[in-house]
């Protein structure tokens, strides 16, 4: 028999894990059964889906995944699966999978951005990505070149493909499509706690009286966490209650007390009403001994634009110019002029558009200053301002209110917040965020088991990969800046930099690189694991930049999507268990898997492929003295201390940057390894040609190991800490900080975070450590510049309700709602070629109010244009099932790349975080032969 | 009396015959004996061995039925009888539509139907096509074609287990015999009687002629179902060449000069 | 003389082709004919019975089971049943299987179409010859639960303690009757596992119409893909027994290549 001390500690890991929460472990589980008698093998491995972290197990047998099922041992899911997570073994094995590089060539085999796609070896594809590289750094510098990440790579690719773009070729250029998922949340963690991703778990669900959905179709975007909620209102249905707010009914409604349809942006104006109850009318129920130990008020700029580009844009249409002109200036409305009167707007007034570059300033004010804010949000106000359903009556509207901030106000009452894209997608995101945490403070229900304001997200490693390692154009890992030259002295140490090597300058956000290819200024872009073709608002300028412009694309993938379309190389990539990785969930909970099979095809990792490109590049190519636009003397030639450092000029990026002798210390095989392959370290049983041309053979260390224990040197001791990689693999996850070998479930929490206890401050502390030093004044600007220190404190903002930048009118008559359906993943490159899930939902619908179908003189499925002022697209109108908008909005998913609905929608965002708002513009509707 | 009684003492005995394994069939399902429980597809002998139908077991055979012993055997037990000792001899002396079928003809001759028969509409080689047919279909549908539309099949389980609507399939074959062709479902339909025909062509039992007896006085000709059978009379004799032959021994009856007789396999002289 | 031997020849092929047009004709019709008479897929087998295809091809009509069945609830279709004609079925409001512990219509079975394997007992035991009628899977009981009394509050398990295998095929959920908030609604639910689909429960059934009946169990059933199995239950990990082997085909074909090729759509003017 022989069990390894190994197999010992996994058992008796899980072992433990089931004891805590009272399940039984079925034995092949308990018994780290890892060959069964029929040929398969069972390993551990993540959801490749949402930011709920699922645990699975996967079945492989003759090197193909054959099955899943849900991991009973994982804390999250306990066995469970929604019908995404029910196909992973399915998604990898489509028809179309890409298989080969492809090259847009012409009929001698020369690239030509006009050609047509031929396949290609891996050696001509490097070739052609190292010359077009070469040639956009030297036309543009650093900035020319830029990557489209995502909160879909692994741990170790994000910080692969951030090493390389941020240490390799100086460049701030890469972003990821998590931007378009959380960037609001995290700009409101960072401006309220100093530190990113919420405080709890989601163990609150079990341990509060009251869920609060905003924005956040839980029973369809998260609906294993929606069946802990279930289960939670089930356990005792007088008490707990259940509110779903939202600008349309959908499933979450079904389970809810009470739904409240609000208008389009106006969630700002309802948490500022429940605030105003709370410090009008309740004050008695603010925790003043919380509030006074551990917070500030704040407030900042309001006339910050709409994170769009200004209308004197050359690439404007007329009609864009109507939306866009408020980039520059807006006419308050009658609405507005009561929200912004404490500023002396007036309706009718143009609010000029001054503080666009200094969005995120803010500063401190008094409590009654912050009072003074709230009080125009009475409920006779709130009411006539927010009411989304045109078909309620004031009255029931006022009562719902009524009865919300009852909910929140009510002593010993515990109640979590939950929210998602509703919230992020918001021209005010990040206000939106902080209000939420405004008001969990006050009432001094936040950072509590069973309290507090708590951000879900939407993608598998948003967290764990693009929050935590940093993959944004103004990130380092562990929630540093490239900004800060103390962040940037950190990164370059562990990095072994030479002093000056990254780039101080912020890249571009990723709807700034689509802009930036549209202006010429980016000219090379490679798409790595995630779709931004599709994905990004407004795509006609994006995708005409792409096609007709002086640039070259390249789309990392491992199925053909629009953006594979549009690029001018595609490179092949191996799918999730093909590969080794770990994703982090919203929980702050880390999750390693090993590959479990060889990729198909000629499919590589995006490691691979990251690190491939690396040895293209000398070190003399890239870290010479280098231009950046609007960086004063640009980049400093670091070669010299290079030298200095031991480094030759001629060494490549990939020994500098990934296969330094730290890197070479992780040595291939390992045990923790033990009976799994590795295509990077040692190659696999194809015979891939590989960057050289040569047969691959591996690199001959375990990289992925490599990655991972440097990059946790980041974190570690900055409330950022990790387990080492083996442990990883014998739990099922762990929520970072992990001190001493122990997760930490509650954040800020003294009784539960090792961190606030070494704060010293008491029962909590706020101890991130990011825009702690703020200068004071009151609700109109700052009257005093001297910063005030914050530490250990988290802010209570005020933020007034303001309207999105376009709203429908005479002509565009209706709201639109993007976002997801339960059946598809994103863009739909994995499960819309899973044939069961396609046929539950071949395509997107446009789901209307039967009223409005009636009133345009359409029939339900019908195919009508959705047009903007951007874009127009056909979709099926739906007046029944699963969304249901009040009249005059339609809501149309934005997986079907047939119904291209991201042509329709604005590229306006949060000018704080840069996030898109897709969740409203303004339309027509009418018939396809009208 | 005696005489009528020498002139169908075959037919008599056939009737008993015919009637005897209905008997035993329908008293197991009333009365539970254990004699002979089921039908003429398949029957369970003294609860110990089954008998079945050959051209049924064959049909499902060519329809995917996977080899099962007992039924097999009892296939070939019946084929093995029919084939090496009597004949054809299960048409006249077994199947329950010869009743109906004879009890047509009795009309037909009593009503003076036979005159209208001149033009024979098809030839008796018919039955043939039909039983390659059944075979071909039985190949493509997955199912015994012919069990699923044959008359005998519907007579004999409704007489065991009740007609139903399959009454009028035993209806019909009485009223084409009766108005639309003589012995036509006998004669020119039936693929199992034709099954039967092919397996005993060397069957031991054959009708016998002597043609030296033989005055040709054409009275075998007036009764026999299968005339063309009757080809070597008054020219050869030895057994009936031609396995279409039922062995119901009406030709033997009815014949004055004694040339006819029940006897062992010989070949023509 | 040429052209007589010409137009001989012509017609022989023309007869040859008008007979094979007849013979397709009919095969062809007959085939039709058995397309539609097999289809009966809402027909209840005895106990053993094989799958519905299977069954179709092996069951050769006899009726044995038929005579076996001590309780009459067996019946052999005629034509107008609606059931592929001949074969055994049973209609659970009328009669329905009493699940006899010996049972004794699927031994008899002479060509297999009832297996005895199917109703081994689990483990070995002589009694009942080893059968065990808990193991036959005749149907699945389904219930409508909009006229189902009990739904509707009313204290009926009439079906539930009809059930030979009660507790275990069906079981009552309890649930609160928020409407009086002092009773509590017991509701049947089937357990598809044990259910044997006898139709005692259908047969018990107090309403005019049943409001649980029985339905052949692959009607009734769904079927979950390999793909996925059971993380809390050991039992289901047998179903990857069930994945054949397929191979990842790696070829040189770009599947994608005229969809990838094929931007110009994307843009709109």
């Amino acid at each position: 028999m022989g069990i390894t001390r190994r197999d010992f500690v996994k058992s008796s890991a899980v072992a433990a894990a089931a004891a805590t929460v009272g399940i039984s472990i079925p034995l092949s589980v308990k018994a780290g059964k890892e060959k069964a008698e029929g040929g398969w093998r069972w390993d551990k491995a993540v959801c490749r889906f949402c930011g709920t972290g699922c645990g699975i197990m996967v079945a492989t047998k003759n090197d193909r995944i054959v099955a899943v099922k849900g991991d009973p041992a994982a804390p999250v899911n306990r066995g469970l699966n929604c019908i995404k997570g029910y196909f992973n073994a399915k998604i990898m094995y489509g028809e179309d999978r890409l298989k080969t590089p492809l090259l847009r060539v012409d009929e001698a085999g020369n690239f030509n951005k006009n050609g047509k796609f031929k396949p290609v070896s891996w050696k001509r594809a490097f070739d052609e990505m190292e010359k077009q590289i070469k040639r956009a750094l030297k036309e543009k510098g650093p900035t020319g070149i830029a990557v489209f990440g995502s909160g879909q790579y692994t741990v170790q690719e994000g910080y692969a493909a951030v090493k390389l773009v941020k240490a390799g070729f100086r460049s701030n250029n890469i972003d990821p499509n998590a931007r378009h998922c959380m960037a609001s949340a995290v700009a409101g963690f960072i401006q309220t706690f100093g530190i990113d991703e919420p405080a709890g778990c989601y163990d609150d669900i079990e341990l509060t009286d009251t869920v609060i959905s905003w924005g956040a179709n839980m029973a369809e975007m998260h609906p294993i966490l929606w069946a802990r909620v279930s289960d939670r209102k089930l356990s005792n249905p007088d008490r707990v209650q259940v509110v779903n707010l939202s600008t349309f009914t959908n499933r979450t409604s079904d389970l809810a007390d009470m739904e409240i349809i609000f208008k389009p942006s106006t969630d700002l104006a309802i948490w500022n009403y429940i605030g105003r109850e709370i410090v009008y009318n309740h004050p008695e129920a603010i925790d003043w001994n919380f509030v006074k130990k551990h917070n500030v008020f704040a407030t900042g700029y309001t006339d910050i634009g709409y994170g769009m580009r200004t209308p004197d844009h050359s690439k404007f249409t007329e009609k864009e110019k109507e939306t866009v002109k408020n980039e520059i200036g807006k006419v308050i409305s009658a609405d507005e002029a009561v929200s912004l009167g404490y500023l002396g707007y007036k309706e009718g007034d143009i609010m000029e558009m001054k503080h666009r570059g200094t969005a995120g300033a803010h500063w401190l004010i008094t409590f009654e200053e912050f009072k003074k804010g709230l009080s125009p949000y009475t409920l006779d106000y709130v009411a006539k301002v927010a009411k989304g359903d045109p078909d309620e009556s004031i009255e029931d509207f006022k009562n719902k209110l009524k009865k919300l901030s009852a909910l929140y106000i009510e002593q010993n009452r515990k109640v979590v917040s939950f929210w998602t894209m509703g919230m992020n997608q918001h021209t005010r995101g990040t206000w939106d965020n902080e209000l939420s945490y405004m008001v969990h403070f006050l009432l001094g229900k936040q950072a509590k088991p069973g309290n507090g304001a708590f951000s879900l997200t939407g993608q598998p490693s948003a967290c764990g990969t693009a929050r935590e390692v940093g993959t944004f154009a103004h990130r380092l890992p562990a929630d540093m800046v490239v900004k800060n030259p103390k962040h940037r002295e950190i990164a370059e140490k562990i990095w072994k930099l030479p002093k000056g090597t990254i780039n101080p300058k912020v890249g571009s956000h990723i709807v700034k690189i689509h802009r930036d290819i549209e202006d010429g200024k980016i000219k090379f872009a490679w798409v790595q694991v995630c779709n931004p073709y599709q994905d990004t608002a407004n795509a006609n300028h994006w995708i005409k930049a792409a096609r007709r412009m002086d640039n070259f694309i390249v789309t990392s993938d491992g199925y053909p999507g629009i953006s594979a379309k549009v690029s001018d190389l595609i490179l092949p990539s191996a799918m999730i268990y093909e590969k080794w990785g770990a994703y982090g969930n919203a929980e702050r909970r880390t999750q390693h898997w090993k590959q479990q099979v060889t990729p198909v095809g000629d499919a590589m990792p995006d490691i691979w492929q990251i690190v491939e490109l690396s040895k293209r590049f000398k070190i003399r190519d890239v870290w010479g003295a280098q231009p950046v636009p609007g960086l004063e003397g640009g980049l400093p030639d670091v070669l010299a201390q290079a030298r200095d450092m031991g480094y030759n000029p001629n060494d490549t990026l990939y020994d500098v940057l990934f296969a330094n002798e730290k890197a070479k210390s992780f040595s291939w095989p390992d045990p923790i390894a033990d009976g799994f392959q590795n295509t990077e370290a040692e190659g696999d049983k194809r015979k891939i040609y590989g960057g050289d041309g040569q047969l691959w053979k591996g690199y001959g260390f375990f990289i992925q190991k490599y990655l991972w224990e440097e990059y946790r040197e980041f974190g570690a001791g900055h409330a950022h800490d990790y387990a080492d990689f083996d442990t990883y693999h014998k739990v099922r996850g762990l929520k970072w900080p992990v001190v001493d070998g122990k997760e930490t479930s509650w954040r800020f929490n003294a009784k539960y975070d090792p961190y606030a206890r070494k704060a010293g401050t008491g029962d909590f502390a706020f101890y991130g450590k990011a825009l702690k030093k703020v200068p004071q004044g009151n609700l109109t600007g700052i009257t005093n510049k001297e910063k005030k220190d914050l530490t250990n404190k988290a802010k209570i903002f005020f933020r007034p309700y303001m309207e999105p930048p376009e709203i429908p009118n005479k002509e565009y008559d209706f709201w639109l709602a993007t976002g997801r359906v339960l059946e598809h993943w994103h863009s739909g490159t994995m499960t819309m070629r899973v044939p069961e899930l396609y046929r539950a939902v071949p395509e997107a619908l446009c789901f209307m109010h039967p009223q409005d179908i009636e009133d345009k003189g359409f029939k339900q499925g019908d195919i009508i244009w959705v047009e903007s002022r951007r874009g127009k697209v056909k979709a099926r109108i739906e007046g029944r099932g699963r969304n249901r908008p009040p009249r005059g909005l339609v809501y149309v998913p934005w997986f079907d790349e047939k119904v291209f609905i991201n042509k329709v929608t604005l590229d306006a965002t949060c000018p704080i975080s840069k996030q898109t708002d897709y969740k409203k513009c303004a339309v027509k509707l009418y018939a396809v032969n009208a | 009396m005696s005489r009528l009684l020498k002139r169908n003492r075959f037919l008599i005995f056939r009737r008993i015959v015919q009637l005897f394994f209905p008997i035993l069939f329908v008293g197991s399902n009333i009365y539970g004996w254990k004699i002979l429980e089921g039908n003429y597809s398949a029957a369970y002998v003294f609860g110990s061995f089954y008998l079945a139908d050959p051209f049924a077991v064959l049909q499902m055979l060519v329809a995917g039925f996977t080899l099962n012993f007992d039924l097999i055997l009892g296939a070939i037990i019946i084929l093995l009888v029919y084939g090496l000792l009597f004949g054809r001899s299960f048409c006249s002396w077994v199947c329950p539509i010869n009743i109906v079928t004879d009890f047509a003809l009795f009309v037909r001759r009593k009503t003076n139907m036979n005159r209208y028969d001149e033009k024979m509409p098809f030839k008796r080689s018919l039955r043939y096509w039909i039983l390659v047919l059944s075979i071909v279909v039985s190949l493509f549908s997955g199912v015994a074609a012919f069990e699923f539309v044959s008359p005998v099949s519907m007579l004999h389980r409704g007489l065991v287990f009740g007609f139903g609507f399959g009454i009028a399939a035993v209806v019909m074959v009485f009223l084409f015999d009766v108005f639309m062709l003589k012995n036509g479902w006998c004669g020119y339909i039936c693929p199992l009687g034709a099954f039967y025909s092919v397996i005993s062509k060397y069957s031991l039992i054959k009708v016998n002629h002597t043609k030296s007896k033989c005055s040709m006085c054409g009275n075998c000709f007036a009764v026999c179902p299968e005339r063309q059978v009757l080809s070597i009379i008054d020219k050869q004799s030895g057994s009936i060449p031609n396995s279409e032959c039922t062995n119901c021994g009406r030709c033997i009856e009815v014949c004055e000069d004694d040339a006819l007789h029940f006897g062992k396999y010989s070949k023509l002289k | 003389m040429g052209k007589a031997i010409n137009t001989s020849r012509r017609d022989a092929l023309r007869k040859m082709i008008r007979s094979s047009g007849i013979f397709a004709f009919g095969g062809f019709g007959w085939g039709a004919y058995l397309n539609k008479a097999k289809v009966s897929n809402l027909v209840l087998r005895p106990p053993g019975a094989l799958q519905e295809e299977d069954f179709l091809n092996s069951c050769i009509k006899c009726g044995i089971c038929v005579d076996s069945c001590p309780y009459d609830t067996l019946i052999l279709a005629k034509p107008e049943d609606n059931v592929a004609i001949g074969t055994p079925y049973f209609k659970p409001r009328s009669i329905p299987c009493y699940m006899c512990p010996d049972i004794p219509c699927a031994p008899p079975c002479p060509s297999g179409a009832l297996d005895v394997n199917k109703l081994k007992a689990q483990q070995d035991t002589t009694e009942n010859n080893g059968l065990d009628i808990n193991k036959a899977q005749m149907g699945l009981a389904v219930i409508d639960t909009d006229t189902c009394i009990a739904f509707w509050g009313i204290q009926c398990d009439v079906c539930y303690r009809a059930c030979p295998l009660m507790d275990d095929a069906i079981s009552l959920e309890y649930e609160r009757n928020e409407r009086t908030g002092k009773h509590a609604f017991l509701k049947p639910v089937v357990n598809s596992n044990t259910c044997t689909g006898c139709g005692l429960c259908e047969h018990a059934c107090v309403i005019e119409k049943a409001a649980i009946r029985i339905l052949p169990r692959d009607v009734a059933m769904g079927k979950v893909g390999d793909h996925y199995i059971k993380g809390w239950d050991e039992e289901d990990e047998q179903r990857l027994r069930n994945i054949k082997d397929s191979k990842y085909e790696n070829t040189d074909e770009v599947p994608a290549e005229d969809y990838l090729n094929n931007w110009e759509d994307l843009i709109d003017e």
